[in-house]
This record gives C-alpha cells, sequence and structure tokens, in this order.
C-alpha cells in the first residue's frame, strides 16, 4: 500500500493562472473530450461509462453508469448537477467549482449528450459567493464557445444549462429534497420507494443526478476511454479519488490519488498529503467519511481507503471526507457538535428526525456542560435506536430520508469507543479538557 | 357510461394480502393503512387523510412490510398493496417504532391538556393511551412558541402542540386552493404559519381545526367554549346553502356549540365552508324571536309598534287578516312568499295550506334570484357524483366558491384530479375560473345566445365571445357535458337563463345540477311553494285531478311567481302577504319593487326567526323555530333528501312553521289532517309522485345515511337502489335499519377529523329527523283518490329569449352575491359579520381609465331605478362593457339598480 505516482485527473489544471477562464481550459484540452463525446453514439458512450466503473463522489456511491442505464424512458428527461455542497469538512465540489468549472460543465455536456437531455441544471450550494460567480461566468463563456446552447461545436446536439442557488439547506444535498427545491418547493426529501429520480424526477420526469466530481471525471473518461479508468484503483474503487482531509493534521486540504491504493495512515502522514499529527500529538479518532460516519480509532490507520474495505469494517468513505482528531480532543465535545449540525439542519418533515435531533443535542449538551446522568448514556443509545432501528451499519430508518440515521453513528461510536470519557463528564460534572 | 362498467368491473378484482397472519382482500391500489383498517385492523396514524395524498411524515403508522430485503419499516399510509404482500402491524419492532413515535412527537408537546379545546377528544391523547410509552423520558426545556397567534378572523393556532403532520397545509393547497398557510423554519423549530401580511384567509379554514390531531389549529367560535365530554350532538345536514352538507350538530347546555363536517361520500367529504360551520352562532342569538308580535297603536297616539301577544292571539289575528282578503277579494289576494328556509314537511304543509286551504297559487320559494320552477323540476337532473365523474362540465351559475361553496370543492377536486374539463359561461371571472378549461365571458343579458352557439356552432363572435374560442369550447363538450345551471347574475333576469337551459338541453345526454343556493329550495319547490305545481314535481294541470282528491281542492290557474306577486302588493292588489322566512326587502333583487311591495300589501304576516327589514313591517310576526331547534327532511341541489336533526329547544315559544300551518288551518276552518311530522312524511310519500317509495323507514335506515336521492325509479331501472344510496347487501357494519341511531355505526372516514363522534358513541345519541315505522315496498301504489298518478313535470324548452340592443353610453351590471354578507345568519352569528367586506364595484382597467378621467375612484352608478355612490376598482375579470357590483355586500347594494322587469340592468357611470 502506498501513494502511486499516477497523473491527477480532475485537478490537473487546478493551479494554472485564471484556471477557472475558458482560455486557460482551452489551452489545456478543454473540451476535446466533448467533441469527441459528440462524434459517438449516446450508446457507446454509456456501455464506456460501464465499464470505468466510476463510482459517484457524492457519498451514496452508486456506480454513475448503472445510474444512468437506470434512467427510464419518457421525454422530457433532465439531468441536475448536484453541487449543493454541504457536509462539514467536505469541501472538494467547492474547489472544482471555483478552481475548474468549465470541467464541471463540459462533463455534464457530455452526461446529457449520452443520457438524450436537452435541458440541464446545475443545483448550486448559494454560499459558494466566489463558486457561484466563476461558474456562472463560464457558462457564459460556453456558451459562447458553442459548447452550449444550440447545435453545440456543429454536432446538432441542443443543450441547455441553467444554474441554480441554493438557499441554505443542507438537506438539499439529498438528491430528491434537491429536486423539489429546484421546482420551487419547499426541501422536504420525498419518499422512496417510489420516487427515484430515474424514474420520476424533477417535475415527475425521469432525471439523472449527479455530483460535481462525478461529472468532472467525464472528459477525461472519454478521451482515455472507461477501462484506462477502471485500471487504475481496485474493483469497484476504481480511478482516482479527491479527499478532503481536515481537522489535526499538518496539511489539510484536498488530495486526488489514485484510489484504494493508499491506506489512512499515507492519507494522515505522507508528506505530500496529511503531512503527520498536527505537533506531534497522538490521533486519537478518525471520521473517514463525512459528519454520518461512524468513526475509527488508531487501529485502523493501516486500512486501504478503499470503497468495500471500508464499508465491510462498519463505516464508509462517503464524500471522501476523513476528518482527524488528536488526543486534545473532547469526544464528547466532537460528537455533540456533529449532532448540533444535524439537528440544524434537519428538515423537520418526519417525526423522528425532527424530534430526534434537538432531544440528542440536549442530552449531549448537558453530558458535555456537566449536568449528564449516567442513565443518559443508554437513552442516547435508545433514542438513537428509534431513529435506526438497532444501530447497525449500513443502518435502518424510521425516517424519510438518510439524515436521521446519519446522526447515531457519531454518538454511537464515540460511545462506544469512549465511555470512559463519557463518564468522567458525568462523574466531574464537567468536560475534563476545559 | 361505456367506462362505468369497466370501473364497476375493476372494482370486483381484489389483491389478497396478509395482516397479521390473516387473508385481507384489497382494491387494486388501496393503501395498505386502508385496507387493513377495512378487515379491523386499526394503525396508528396522525398524518394520514383518506382524502387527501399521503405524505407519510409523521411515520405513526409504521408496519412491518416483505420487500425483497426482508421486512422492512414501512409507512402502511404510502405504501400501496401489491399481491401477497406480508404485513405485520403487531411486532416487537413495529411497537417499540410506533412506542418511539409518540415519544418523539410528546417532547416537544406542552401537555397543556386540561386547557386545551382538544382534550377528552384528542388523537394525540387516545393514540398516546393505546400506543405509547406510559412515561416520558425527556427531561429537557420543551420548545416555545407564543402561545395561539391568528392565523385568521376565525383560526388561531397554538405551535406548541402543533405535531407537524401537514393535514391543514396540504388542506388548504390541495382541497380547498388556498395555499396560505405554511411550514416555515426547519427541525423541531418548524412551525404552520402564514406568510407576512397574508392571513389564511379561506373560506374553508374551519377544516383544518376539524382535521388538526391535536388542539393546535383553534376555531375562535369554540375556543374554551366547552368541553367535548359535556357535547351532546346529532347528526344532521347543513342548511346554510342547499348543497346538504352532512354535519354533526353538537350543544352544550342547550346552545349550539359546534359543527363538525361528517363525510358523506356522494355529496360533502367531511368538508364544510366557514359560513356553514360558524353560522350556529346566529341560532343561538339573544336577538331571536321567541313570542309572538302584533302591530298596536303606540302609547298617547304614538307610531305604531310591534307588541308580544300570546300565540292564540296572533295566530287568530292573522287567521283574521287570512280570511279578511280571501273572502273580500278572492283567494289570490293572498299570496305567500317564502319557504326556502323551511324542512320538507313544513314546504308541504305550507303548500297544502295555501293551494288547498286558502285556494291561493300565488306562492312562490325562490325570492327573484332563482329560476322557474316548472324549469327546475322538469329538466334531467344530474346529481353531484354524476357532475364530477361528467365528460365536461358546463358551469352557467352564480361563484360556487362564494354560494355552494362545497360544490366548489368538489368541481375543483375533478377539475385538478380527473382533469376533468369546465366550460364556464359567465359574465366574469369567478373563483372556479383558474379550475376551468375556458371561461367565456358573456355580455350580460346574452347567456342565451352564447349558450346556442355552444351548442350549435358559431361562425362570428356571439355575445362578445369570439368564435374561436366557442368553437375550443365546442371540442371540449363532445364526449357530453353536465351543466352546472343558476343564475350567474342577479342582474340579468331569469328568462335570459331559462332560455339559455333550454339550448343546453339539445345537447346529447345532457343532465343539469341545479346550483340555486337557498337552504331548502329544491324541498320546497318539490313540496309545491312555487306557482303552477303541485307537491311531488307535478304540474297544476296534471296534478289537478289527484290532488282534489286528495286535498278537496287545488287553485283554479297558475298564480304569480315572487316578482309578479311583489308586483301585485305595490299595486295593492295582495290583501295579506304571508312571508315565510323570506326578507324580500333584503334578498328580492329588485329593492326598490320590494318596499313597494310592503307598503302596498293589505297586511303582512310573517315567520321568522329574527326581525328583518320586512318582518319589521309585518302586522303580525310569528316566531319559528330554527335550524337544529326542529326535526325534519331537507333536499339539497340533486334531489337528496336527508334528515334533519334536532338538539337545542327554541327560543321563547317559537314553533317549527309546520305547526302554524296546521293551527292556521284549523282556524281558516279547514283541518289539514296532520298532527306530526310523521304523518306529513307519510302523507308526502303517498301522494307527492316524486317522492314514492322515499318512505319513513327508508331514509331511517343505516344504509342510506347518506340520504336518498328521489325520485327512486329516476331511469335507473326499477330494481336499482336509490341513488347514492348503498347497495343492501354491502357492509356488514351498515346494516340494518336503527331507531336510536347508533353513532358507532357511522361510516367514519377520518377517525381524527370527526371528534366527539367516536367519544361520545356510548351516550347513544338519538334518532335525527323522523322516526322510522314498517318499511314499504318500493313504488308502491299511491293512495290517492284522484285516479293513477300524474306524471313527474318534463323538461318543455322555454320560449326564445331575444337580449336587448347594446346601448353604447351604458355599462351592463353583474350583480354577485359574495359568501359573508348582509345574510340574516352571517349578520347574527359575531364571528362572521364583520367578515362582510364593504361594497366595491369592480370594472375593465379599459373602461376604469375612461370612467375615472376626471380623477378620483368613486364614482355615481347610475340606472333607471336608482344610484349608488361607491368605490370602483379595475379588474381584468370583469369585461369590458360591464360592470360588478356585489349584491348584498354591508353598504351600496346592487340591488337598489336592478329593475325586475327589464332582461339585463344598464348602468351610467359619472362622477358624483
Amino acid at each position: 500500500m502506498a501513494v502511486t505516482e499516477v497523473e491527477p485527473i480532475v485537478t490537473a489544471r487546478l493551479g494554472l493562472p485564471e484556471s477557472w477562464t475558458l482560455k486557460t481550459y482551452v489551452d489545456n484540452g478543454g473540451y476535446a473530450g466533448l467533441r469527441k463525446a459528440l462524434s459517438m453514439s449516446p450508446g457507446a458512450i454509456k456501455d464506456d461509462m460501464l465499464n470505468a466503473s466510476l463510482l459517484g463522489r457524492g457519498g451514496a456511491g452508486f456506480d454513475a453508469g448503472k445510474k444512468w442505464s437506470m434512467l427510464a424512458k419518457g421525454q422530457p428527461s433532465y439531468l441536475v448537477v448536484n453541487a449543493d455542497e454541504s457536509e462539514p469538512c467536505t469541501f472538494k465540489d467547492h474547489m472544482l467549482i471555483e478552481g475548474d468549472p468549465h470541467q464541471l460543465i463540459e462533463g455534464t455536456a457530455i452526461c446529457a449528450y449520452a443520457n438524450g437531455v436537452t435541458q440541464a441544471f446545475i443545483y448550486v450550494r448559494g454560499e459558494f459567493a466566489l463558486g457561484v460567480e466563476r461558474l456562472t461566468a463560464a457558462v457564459n463563456e460556453a456558451y459562447d464557445h458553442g459548447a452550449l446552447g444550440r447545435d453545440i461545436f456543429g454536432s446538432g446536439f441542443d443543450l441547455d444549462l441553467v444554474v441554480h442557488y441554493g438557499a441554505g439547506a443542507y438537506i438539499v444535498g439529498e438528491e430528491t429534497a434537491l429536486l423539489e427545491s429546484l421546482e420551487g418547493k419547499r426541501g422536504f426529501p420525498r419518499i422512496k420507494p417510489p420516487n427515484f429520480p430515474a424514474v420520476s424526477g424533477l417535475y415527475g420526469c425521469p432525471t439523472v443526478v449527479n455530483n460535481v466530481e462525478t461529472l468532472s471525471y467525464l472528459p477525461w473518461i472519454v478521451i482515455n476511454g472507461g477501462s484506462s479508468f477502471s485500471r487504475m484503483g481496485e474493483g469497484v474503487s476504481a480511478g482516482t479519488r479527491l479527499f478532503s482531509l481536515s481537522g489535526h493534521v499538518n496539511r489539510p486540504g484536498n488530495y486526488e490519488f489514485e484510489w484504494a491504493k493508499a491506506t489512512f495512515r499515507d492519507l494522515i502522514e505522507h508528506p505530500r498529503l496529511g503531512g503527520g499529527v498536527r505537533n506531534g500529538n497522538q490521533l486519537k479518532a478518525i471520521i473517514p467519511g463525512g459528519a454520518s460516519s461512524p468513526w475509527f480509532g488508531p487501529d485502523k490507520l493501516d486500512m486501504a481507503l478503499q470503497h468495500d474495505v471500508v464499508q465491510k469494517a462498519g463505516s464508509m468513505l462517503g464524500s471522501g471526507s476523513v476528518i482527524v482528531m488528536d488526543h486534545t480532543t473532547c469526544a464528547v465535545r466532537a460528537a455533540w457538535r456533529i449532532v448540533k449540525f444535524f439537528h440544524r439542519e434537519s428538515c423537520g418533515q418526519c417525526t423522528p428526525c425532527r424530534e430526534g435531533s434537538g432531544w440528542l443535542e440536549k442530552i449531549m449538551i448537558r453530558i458535555e456542560q456537566g449536568s449528564g446522568r449516567e442513565e443518559d448514556l443508554e437513552l442516547l443509545l435508545d433514542v438513537c435506536d428509534n431513529i435506526s432501528p438497532d444501530i447497525t451499519w449500513p443502518p435502518k430508518q424510521t425516517t424519510i430520508c438518510v439524515l436521521g440515521p446519519s446522526i447515531p453513528p457519531a454518538i454511537a461510536t464515540s460511545l462506544n469507543m469512549f465511555r470512559d470519557e463519557y463518564l468522567v463528564h458525568i462523574k466531574e460534572g464537567g468536560c475534563p479538557f476545559d | 357510461m361505456t367506462d362505468q362498467k369497466t370501473e364497476q368491473e375493476q372494482e370486483k378484482e381484489t389483491v389478497s394480502i396478509v395482516v397479521d397472519g390473516k387473508p385481507v382482500e384489497a382494491k387494486p391500489g388501496e393503501l395498505v393503512i386502508a385496507a387493513a383498517e377495512r378487515q379491523g385492523v386499526y394503525i396508528p396514524r396522525f398524518c394520514y387523510h383518506p382524502r387527501m395524498r399521503p405524505v407519510a411524515m409523521c411515520r405513526m403508522c409504521l408496519v412491518e412490510i416483505e420487500t425483497p430485503k426482508g421486512f422492512m419499516l414501512q409507512p402502511a399510509c404510502y405504501i400501496p398493496v401489491k399481491p401477497d404482500m406480508q404485513v405485520i402491524t403487531t411486532s416487537a419492532k413495529v411497537k417499540k417504532a410506533q412506542d418511539g413515535v409518540l415519544e418523539f412527537l410528546l417532547i416537544n408537546h406542552p401537555l397543556d391538556c386540561p386547557v386545551c379545546d382538544k382534550g377528552g377528544e384528542c388523537p394525540l391523547q387516545d393514540q398516546t393511551l393505546a400506543y405509547g410509552p406510559g412515561e416520558s423520558r425527556f427531561v429537557e426545556e420543551k420548545r416555545h412558541f407564543a402561545k395561539p397567534i391568528p392565523l385568521s378572523a376565525l383560526v388561531d393556532i397554538d405551535r406548541e402542540r402543533c405535531i407537524q403532520c401537514d393535514r391543514c397545509t396540504r388542506f388548504a393547497e390541495e382541497v380547498a386552493g388556498d395555499p396560505l398557510i405554511e411550514f416555515i423554519g426547519r427541525a423541531d423549530e418548524l412551525e404552520v404559519n402564514t406568510f407576512p401580511d397574508h392571513p389564511f384567509a379561506s373560506y374553508f379554514s374551519g377544516n383544518t381545526v376539524q382535521i388538526c390531531p391535536v388542539g393546535a389549529l383553534l376555531a375562535r367560535p369554540y375556543r374554551f367554549k366547552a368541553r367535548p365530554w359535556d357535547l351532546e350532538q346529532v347528526e344532521s345536514t347543513c342548511t346554510s346553502c342547499a348543497f346538504g352538507c352532512r354535519v354533526a350538530v353538537q350543544s352544550s347546555s342547550n346552545a349550539l356549540t359546534r359543527y363538525i363536517g361528517i363525510d358523506s361520500d356522494p355529496v360533502n367529504h367531511g368538508w364544510l365552508c366557514d359560513m356553514g360551520r360558524f353560522d350556529f352562532e346566529a341560532v343561538n342569538s339573544a336577538d331571536r324571536l321567541g313570542k309572538p308580535l302584533m302591530r298596536k297603536p303606540g302609547a298617547e297616539g304614538d307610531e305604531d309598534e310591534l307588541v308580544q301577544v300570546s300565540w292564540g292571539e296572533a295566530l287568530g289575528a292573522a287567521a283574521d287578516e287570512i280570511e279578511r282578503a280571501r273572502s273580500v277579494h278572492g283567494p289570490g289576494a293572498v299570496a305567500v312568499i317564502g319557504g326556502a328556509r323551511l324542512p320538507n314537511e313544513d314546504a308541504y304543509a305550507w303548500a297544502k295550506l295555501a293551494k288547498a286551504v286558502i285556494g291561493t297559487d300565488n306562492v312562490d320559494a325562490q325570492l327573484g334570484d332563482g329560476l322557474p320552477a316548472e324549469l327546475v323540476l322538469g329538466l334531467p337532473r344530474a346529481s353531484i357524483d354524476d357532475a364530477c365523474s361528467a365528460p365536461a362540465v358546463i358551469l352557467l351559475g352564480p361563484d360556487l366558491k362564494e354560494e355552494l361553496p362545497v360544490l366548489f370543492l368538489r368541481l375543483r377536486g375533478a377539475a385538478i384530479n380527473r382533469d376533468m374539463p369546465i366550460v364556464e359561461l359567465a359574465p366574469q371571472r369567478s373563483g372556479m375560473s383558474r379550475y376551468c378549461r375556458t371561461t367565456l365571458a358573456y355580455r350580460p343579458g346574452e347567456a342565451a345566445a352564447l349558450a346556442r352557439a355552444l351548442v350549435e356552432g358559431s361562425e362570428s363572435d356571439v355575445a362578445g365571445v369570439s368564435a374561436g374560442a366557442i368553437a375550443q369550447a365546442r371540442e371540449l363538450l363532445e364526449e357530453g357535458a353536465v351543466v352546472v345551471l343558476g343564475r350567474p347574475s342577479l342582474a340579468e333576469s331569469a328568462e335570459s337563463i331559462a332560455a339559455a337551459a333550454g339550448a343546453l338541453a339539445k345537447l346529447p345526454g345532457v343532465r343539469f345540477l341545479p346550483a340555486l343556493r337557498r337552504a331548502n329550495v329544491m324541498g320546497a319547490l318539490d313540496m309545491g311553494m312555487a306557482p303552477g305545481v303541485l307537491p311531488g314535481r307535478v304540474g297544476l294541470a296534471e296534478g289537478r285531478d289527484w290532488f282534489s282528491g286528495a286535498w278537496g281542492a287545488v287553485p283554479p290557474s297558475r298564480g304569480l311567481d315572487a316578482a309578479g306577486i311583489l308586483a301585485a302588493a305595490a299595486e295593492g292588489r295582495i290583501q295579506c302577504l304571508v312571508l315565510l322566512g323570506a326578507d324580500p326587502v333584503s334578498d328580492f333583487p329588485d329593492r326598490q319593487l320590494a318596499r313597494r311591495a310592503l307598503a302596498g300589501a293589505g297586511s303582512v304576516v310573517a315567520l321568522d326567526t329574527f326581525l328583518n327589514p320586512s318582518s319589521r313591517h309585518a302586522t303580525v310576526v310569528l316566531p319559528v323555530a330554527s335550524y337544529a331547534e326542529r326535526s325534519g327532511t331537507t333536499t339539497n341541489i340533486e334531489g337528496r333528501i336527508t334528515r334533519l336533526g334536532q338538539k337545542v329547544v327554541p327560543p321563547g315559544v317559537a314553533r317549527p312553521d309546520w305547526m302554524i300551518a296546521v293551527e292556521l288551518g284549523a282556524r281558516l276552518g279547514d283541518d289539514l289532517g296532520v298532527e306530526s311530522l310523521e304523518d306529513l312524511w307519510d302523507e308526502i310519500e303517498r301522494l307527492a309522485p316524486s317522492h314514492a317509495g322515499v318512505t319513513r323507514a327508508m331514509l331511517a335506515d343505516r344504509r342510506h345515511r347518506d340520504g336518498v336521492v328521489a325520485p327512486i325509479a329516476d331511469g335507473r331501472g326499477p330494481d336499482a337502489p336509490p341513488s347514492g344510496a348503498a347497495a343492501p347487501d354491502t357492509g356488514a357494519s351498515e346494516t340494518g335499519t336503527t331507531e336510536d341511531g347508533a353513532i358507532e355505526e357511522l361510516k367514519i372516514i377520518d377517525p381524527m377529523g370527526t371528534p366527539g363522534l367516536l367519544a361520545t358513541a356510548a351516550q347513544g345519541v338519538p334518532a335525527t329527523g323522523v322516526a322510522a315505522a314498517d318499511p314499504r315496498d318500493l313504488g308502491s301504489a299511491g293512495h290517492g283518490d284522484g285516479g293513477p298518478r300524474p306524471p313527474l313535470l318534463a323538461f318543455s324548452a322555454p320560449t326564445d329569449y331575444t337580449p336587448p340592443g347594446v346601448d353604447a353610453y351604458s355599462l351592463r351590471l353583474v350583480a354577485h352575491r359574495t359568501l359573508y354578507g348582509k345574510a340574516t345568519l352571517v349578520q347574527n352569528a359575531p364571528s362572521l359579520a364583520h367578515l362582510a367586506a364593504p361594497a366595491t364595484a369592480r370594472a375593465n382597467p379599459h373602461d376604469l381609465e375612461r370612467l375615472i378621467a376626471g380623477g378620483g375612484s368613486r364614482l355615481r352608478v347610475r340606472s333607471r331605478r336608482g344610484a349608488l355612490v361607491l368605490e370602483v376598482v379595475a379588474d381584468a375579470g370583469v369585461p369590458r362593457g360591464s360592470i360588478s357590483i356585489p349584491f348584498n355586500a354591508v353598504g351600496a347594494d346592487a340591488g337598489e339598480l336592478i329593475d325586475a322587469t327589464r332582461p339585463v340592468a344598464e348602468v351610467r357611470v359619472e362622477t358624483p
């Protein structure tokens, strides 16, 4: 296991002067993928996508090619780009949008062409002020360049692309809530089954929903072929992958490298990557795949950063966000902070999440601030259980969407790993890290 | 109608599922929660409502359903049945989920049950008891909001109690079409509220209170008025308009406290409008008449005044006035206006008194705001369900949202859910227009020409409507249509609309649903309370022999309608005018004529519940029992006969109208031959051809709890069950004739939306309406002594009608009613009275620009009859050349401009 020497794909142009402009993009091979795609049949692109084994990079990790193949026949159909990246410590799409918006636009156009879509939307997180500015400018440039609009590059293919700004709700990153919001409604997730976007999505029509990073790989895949992509990585964890590393490391940031070859230790300690835990501190825990994933202890450091390996170990790589906590971190406070986030972001639609998130946060505050009771530990787990029965992995749910079941992992794993720390809070009537 | 068969066949198909190990037959597409419930497995729920789309938000109905991944917790309210589906509702897993959801719902619920209106009939209380945890583990501070804040003038919200089930918000958007309340905020701060400065001003807001599963939504007229366990109740039918919504009338300490909508599948689906729901306050009013009054000379030679007298003196005086008029000037000198307020039995008694005892045919239950009785009774009739399942509807009538609000809901639902095309013929846009495929805005007075063009086609524009628009509308009608027929404007004569109906009757297979608004107007017409007709939808000529035999006499010739009576009275030809719950000064479109008539009538005998602008001038005023103070039956627009319940006693010594008829009959020397409501109904069933076979037993039968549509063999086959009534062999819970009206047999569609009905089941609610007698065979032979039963009125096209030419200097007046106005019930219901908007005229922006050239928006509107000064605002929904003025609004009144003898009112508009 090691960090391999492969050329980055989606971050290749980042760092070039004005990498977000059409000029830089085209000077560096931009839109060649779309030109090639337009010379191919849509079916051929879709077949090649199956070869690529490109897992969706939004968090759920579903094969993008398979997702496309499930799109129901019927016109109109839509493509919606999920650019509402809002998960704490996930900031990869943010960077791609700000740094290389044309790559996203090109990928979007390729996906639309492959799926016979002529109307696409990018639902972008409204707080990305700079990203929104550069993306909007890029879309305008792309229209002028002939990469969007009528008769793209003389191929006869038409595509309109609308950039829509989100209004600040994490839940709208959930694809069906995103569709509701895009339709102008309150961002409540739809009930799945039966409301799968591939069958009944935007305005009730078949809809492809893909993540920013996922689509950003498409120009490369079209030019180099799907099998070149799947030759990298390991099994379903194919290609390169962009990880957002944050927390107590010396070099937090976004890092793209060949997937499934490196370990958590590589990511955290490699001098070109995390560069080690800050101040030489001891590693306490890792949150391997975003705020909703179960935590790992230092014993998992040598585990491969690989989709199915992490899954089997009881957690997930999710959106590719790795959070590192050193020994100065209060596990209770860290878990509370995560619960607080989900409480604030619960849409309120269904009872267990609406009420449970607030209740759990209140208990966590009490424990952290020294008013906890020993029975609160069992209570925490039972309230979690009422949101996500049996607190299993992957989680079950009494809720409509997966936001509710995203709350228990932080509580359950921190309590499991650091029960003594909880008890100290309770017995000493305060936080020992204060 | 060919589709109907396939629908029936489809209905017979069933899907077999297994619920808790027991096989259950479900309908294709049925939701698990509904299929289980029919088999007696009640799955707890809060957000599910069978009349609205499921949202699966509360998660209370989670059950285990088998999926390819094994048994999973799924919302039973959202998942449709599939063949061989396995459902488990009682496992430990389900129990834990239900426990958990209830605990979640309660953590932020204030538990202020002792001061909550809902306490005692609260689904949250009930289901917590049945399914919830015993104790709370929640020791944190609960969520806080300011205690009730107003959503509208009628509804408050206590957001602390709200469990965010989306019932009210869904109702507002989905059923009422008034999306004025929404979720705001998120997580446990999620609240239902209005948008800033936009109150929940919906005509249907009270329904949200009824379907709220907790005490979050509070009706101001009921708040803190009673505890549910102190309420008594009876089933009845709302008579605030003629649609016939079923209600539970609830009272406490002999005062009405609340109406609850009952889900009658063929009629109201559980919904009520706010006027119907809250105008019970008028019944409780301290201003009700409780003692007979007689006009007597004032002390020291002051003006005459009405003073309280005994029944004996008042009845004697009334009989004397009638007798004097009849003996000196002939029976035609006596006239009776009104009767739509009366139950069927009372209307029959009065028809018999007037036509047989007094001998006058100058009788009219309508007040010039309806349509000729022969037309209404003779047209092939459609039911409400017929209209809502028709290939298309032609709407030529009033603004249904204002006059028959729940019919508006039903047709709106059909337009949205079935994509049913509605073609609206109207002089201005209405509340229904946005749900109509097309609105043909015609020049007032020219409805008939437009109707003819719609049937026959037209190469040129007609009545201001383009030939293209007419052609497009015709395409929508190719598969047949039901016509909803009423008066689009009180300034356009009934003859014009009758002629339009005559034209539309030529559409193949067409049927008509009358859109007449006044309470039991259809029953009154059925009972013969109109000139030229006799009870049972029989013409005077055709029924002469039959009723002469039974009654002894009938009037010699057709009498006058309300307009004719008032004109005759104004000319001094009516010596005794009986106002049977009628207030022509307020309600007759031609105000000036009504005032002259009351001044010109020799004497006026008024039977009423309040002193009103008409009865104030009466010689004798007889106080009568009002709604919920008397039993009987009522008939809605489709001819559905349902029973009225009595729950409180009338004020003072007020009596039902039928008793007064009997008393007057006796004093006029003729015994009506009836002593009770039961006698009256038996006589109606025996003599009125349209009501043959509609026995008391049938009406009392629980299978017919939605009522019986008369006539019962209306071309639907001799053995067909009454339209809209359940077939005799369905549903175990609906069988059997009962006299005790056991409320647990109520077909409760939404157990949480009919608070009190379950809670009070044990109290043994008394039967409503007439008591049951022995069942008789359907279609029993008549018992009249005058030969064979006469035929029902058949439709004959009215004489055609030519509208007046257009006067380029005038605007044509459109006069329309609004839901809240000067009506007696509204004005005597304090919660509603202030909702009446002040009168404003509306004109097309193009016309208005011309009219207010001199500046100022207050203008004088002048007709041959009179003039008004009022605010005029721009409204593109009013076509050019017309001006719209409300008829019953507070302040200026279109009735001052209308001349009943003119086909359409034309007005000049000028600066005051």
